[in-house]
C-alpha cells in the first residue's frame, strides 16, 4: 500500500510556494460531472454503482498522461485509511462516511483526486500552493477534456452540466481559497469582513467544510452560484475577493505589530513554548496554537521555522496522519501523546531535528 | 466556560455567520462540537434547499396543488416530487426536463439565472432520449428480477446491451462527433420527451 509513503511526505499544495503564501493556504477547484446513461448515485442501486466505478476506473486507467495515478476502492479501505485521504484533503468527509461502491484516484503529487460516487457520479478536484486559481481552472480544464473524451457526460443544452444537487448545475463547478486569517479573528474583524461578502455571492466556510472560527483560523472562500457564469467569471468573482481579504488581514496584522508588539510577540511565544515542551495535547489545542506560531512566522516574531514546516504540521497532527506515521492505531489518549512527541520532533531546534 | 450541552468544558467556540439574525456564538465541548460540525456539513446544502423550496412552494400553490405536485413521478428513474423535496437530491438527468416547471424558479432563486453559459461537451455525446431510456430499462429489470420475471428481464437485458453498444464511445477522442440516433431507442421511450434542443442557447 502506497499511504503510508503519501503520509510522510508533504502535498504540493502545503508546500507555501505559491503566491501571497503569507496567507493563502491553497486554491481549489471542483467540477461535478455524471454519467449520462446512470441514475444520479443515490438513486443508483448497488449494481449500478459498482457499473459506474468500473467504468470510470477503467477510462481513468486507461489515459497515459495518468499512469503514476493512485485508483483506491474505499469499500474495501478501513476507517484510518479514509480519514487519512480526508484530512489530506484528497476527498470529502462524506465520501469517506459513505456506503458502497465507490472510489478516489489521486495524483501522487497531490496536485488532483477524482472521487467516483461521491454525491455525483464525479467530483474531480484540483489543488494549488497559494493564490492560483487560473493555474487551477487551466488544469482542471484539461483533466476534464481527458474525461469527457472518454465518457458520456450528462449534459443538457440550457442547463449544462447535469447535477444530482440544482445548486450545482450548470458549470458544476467551485472554486474555493483557503485563507489563513488570525488577526482578523484577534481583532473581532472577522464578521464584518464576511458580511460585507456575503452580498456579493460568495459562500464562507471554516477548514474541511466546517463553520468553526477555532480551527485553526482557516476560512475557505467559494462561490455560491454555478449557473448563468462562465467558468472564467467564476473564477474571477473569487479572484477579485480574496485580495480585499488578504488586505484587510495585513491592515490588522499591521494594527497589531504597531498597537501591541509585545503582547502578539508574547502570545506567539507561548504558543510556540506549548508546542515544544507539552507532553500530550489535543488535535484542536494544536490547531489552535499552531495557527498563531503560523503567524508569528509570517510576521518575522519567529524566525527558526520554515514555513513549510508549520504548514505541514497542521496537517501532519490530524488523528489518522498521526497513526498513519506510527503505522499502528492508538487511542484518543495515546494519539495526545503521540502528537505532543511528534511537534517536538519537528519544532524543537528551530524545525531540524528529527525532520525527515 | 462549560458546553452548553453538557457538564464537560467548552472547548470551541462557533461563530455561525449565516444566521439571518446575525452572528450567534456557540460553546460546545469536543463531543458536541464534533456532532454538531458534522450535522452541520451534511446537512446545510440541503437545508438551505430545502427552505427555498418550502418557500417558494407555499407562496405559489395551494396544499391540494402540493399535494399533487409531490406526486409528480419521474418516469425513468422513478423518484417523486416529493422525494426530492425531502433529500434535496434529484434522482437522474431526465428529472430536469420532467420537473422543469417547477425546479425553474428555484434554478432563479439559487442562481439568479437558468441559462447555462459555461464550458460545453467538444463533442455530442449522444442522444440523451436513448441515454434515458437505459436508465428507465435497467429499472424495469430490476421491478422484472424482483417479480421474478426473469424472461422479462433477460429480454430487458439483452435490449440494454444493444442500447448501450449502440452508442460509439469515444473510441477515437478525436474525433469530433458521435453519430448516434437511434430511432428505434425514441420510439420506445414511452414516458419521455424528446428534450427541446435550441432554444435560448447562448455561446
Amino acid at each position: 500500500m502506497k499511504l503510508e509513503e503519501l503520509a510522510s511526505k508533504c502535498g504540493e499544495w502545503l508546500r507555501g510556494s505559491g503566491p501571497e503564501p503569507d496567507i493563502v493556504i491553497s486554491s481549489r477547484i471542483r467540477l461535478a460531472r455524471n454519467l449520462a446513461e446512470f441514475p444520479f448515485v443515490r438513486r443508483a442501486n448497488a449494481d449500478e454503482r459498482s457499473q459506474i466505478s468500473k467504468k470510470v476506473r477503467g477510462k481513468i486507467e486507461s489515459i497515459k498522461e495518468w499512469d503514476h495515478l493512485l485508483y483506491l476502492e474505499l469499500q474495501n479501505m478501513d476507517e484510518i485509511d479514509r480519514q487519512f485521504l480526508v484530512e489530506r484533503q484528497l476527498m470529502s468527509r462524506e465520501m469517506a462516511d459513505s456506503e458502497g461502491d465507490r472510489g478516489v484516484a489521486i495524483d501522487t503529487e497531490e496536485r488532483f483526486s477524482v472521487m467516483v460516487n461521491e454525491e455525483d457520479h464525479l467530483r474531480i478536484q484540483v489543488m494549488c500552493s497559494g493564490l492560483d486559481l487560473n493555474t487551477a481552472w487551466e488544469t482542471i480544464n484539461t483533466i476534464d477534456d481527458l474525461l469527457e473524451s472518454r465518457l458520456n457526460y450528462a449534459f443538457h443544452d440550457n442547463l449544462g452540466y447535469l447535477t444530482a444537487c440544482p445548486t450545482n448545475v450548470g458549470t458544476g463547478m467551485r472554486v474555493s481559497v483557503m485563507l489563513h486569517l488570525p488577526a482578523l479573528v484577534i481583532t473581532r474583524e472577522i464578521e464584518k469582513v464576511f458580511r460585507s461578502l456575503q452580498k456579493i455571492n460568495v459562500a464562507v466556510r471554516g477548514l474541511y467544510g466546517e463553520g468553526s472560527q477555532y480551527m485553526g483560523d482557516f476560512y475557505q472562500v467559494s462561490n455560491q452560484i454555478t449557473l448563468g457564469r462562465t467558468e472564467q467569471d467564476l473564477v474571477a468573482t473569487v479572484n477579485e475577493v480574496v485580495p480585499r481579504i488578504i488586505e484587510y488581514e495585513r491592515k490588522a496584522r499591521n494594527f497589531l505589530i504597531n498597537e501591541s508588539e509585545q503582547d502578539l510577540h508574547d502570545d506567539v511565544s507561548r504558543a510556540y513554548g506549548i508546542l515544544c515542551t507539552a507532553k500530550k495535547i489535543s488535535s484542536e489545542e494544536t490547531l489552535h496554537y499552531l495557527s498563531k506560531v503560523r503567524m508569528g512566522v509570517n510576521l518575522g516574531l519567529i524566525r527558526s521555522i520554515a514555513i513549510e514546516t508549520i504548514n505541514k504540521l497542521f496537517v501532519h497532527t490530524q488523528p489518522a496522519h498521526l497513526q498513519k506515521l506510527r503505522g499502528q492505531q492508538l487511542s484518543v489518549a495515546d494519539r495526545n501523546i503521540e502528537r505532543a512527541s511528534y511537534l517536538q520532533g519537528h519544532l524543537g531546534h528551530g524545525g531540524q531535528a528529527n525532520s525527515p | 466556560m462549560k458546553c452548553q450541552q453538557c457538564e464537560k468544558p467548552a472547548t470551541f467556540h462557533i461563530t455561525e455567520l449565516t444566521e439571518p439574525t446575525g452572528p450567534v456564538m456557540v460553546h460546545l465541548c469536543e463531543e458536541h462540537a464534533r456532532v454538531y460540525l458534522s450535522q452541520e456539513s451534511a446537512d446545510s446544502p440541503t437545508n438551505a434547499l430545502a427552505g427555498i423550496l418550502a418557500k417558494q412552494l407555499k407562496l405559489e400553490q395551494t396544499a391540494e396543488q402540493l399535494a399533487k405536485l409531490d406526486k409528480k413521478t419521474c418516469p425513468v428513474c422513478g423518484i417523486t416530487f416529493a422525494e426530492f423535496r425531502q433529500e434535496g437530491r434529484l434522482g437522474c438527468g431526465y428529472d430536469y426536463v420532467c420537473f422543469e416547471e417547477d425546479l425553474t424558479p428555484l434554478l432563479l432563486n439559487i442562481h439568479g439565472a437558468k441559462t447555462h453559459r459555461g464550458k460545453r461537451p467538444r463533442r455530442a455525446s449522444g442522444s440523451p432520449a436513448r441515454q434515458h431510456r437505459i436508465i428507465q430499462m435497467r429499472r424495469e429489470m430490476q421491478d422484472a428480477i424482483s417479480n421474478e420475471d426473469y424472461e422479462r428481464a433477460g429480454e430487458l437485458r439483452d435490449q440494454i446491451r444493444d442500447l448501450e453498444n449502440g452508442q460509439d464511445e469515444t473510441v477515437d477522442p478525436g474525433s469530433a462527433r458521435s453519430s448516434v440516433g437511434s430511432s428505434e431507442a425514441s420510439d420506445s421511450s414511452a414516458g419521455i420527451q424528446e428534450e427541446k434542443n435550441g432554444g435560448e442557447i447562448e455561446g
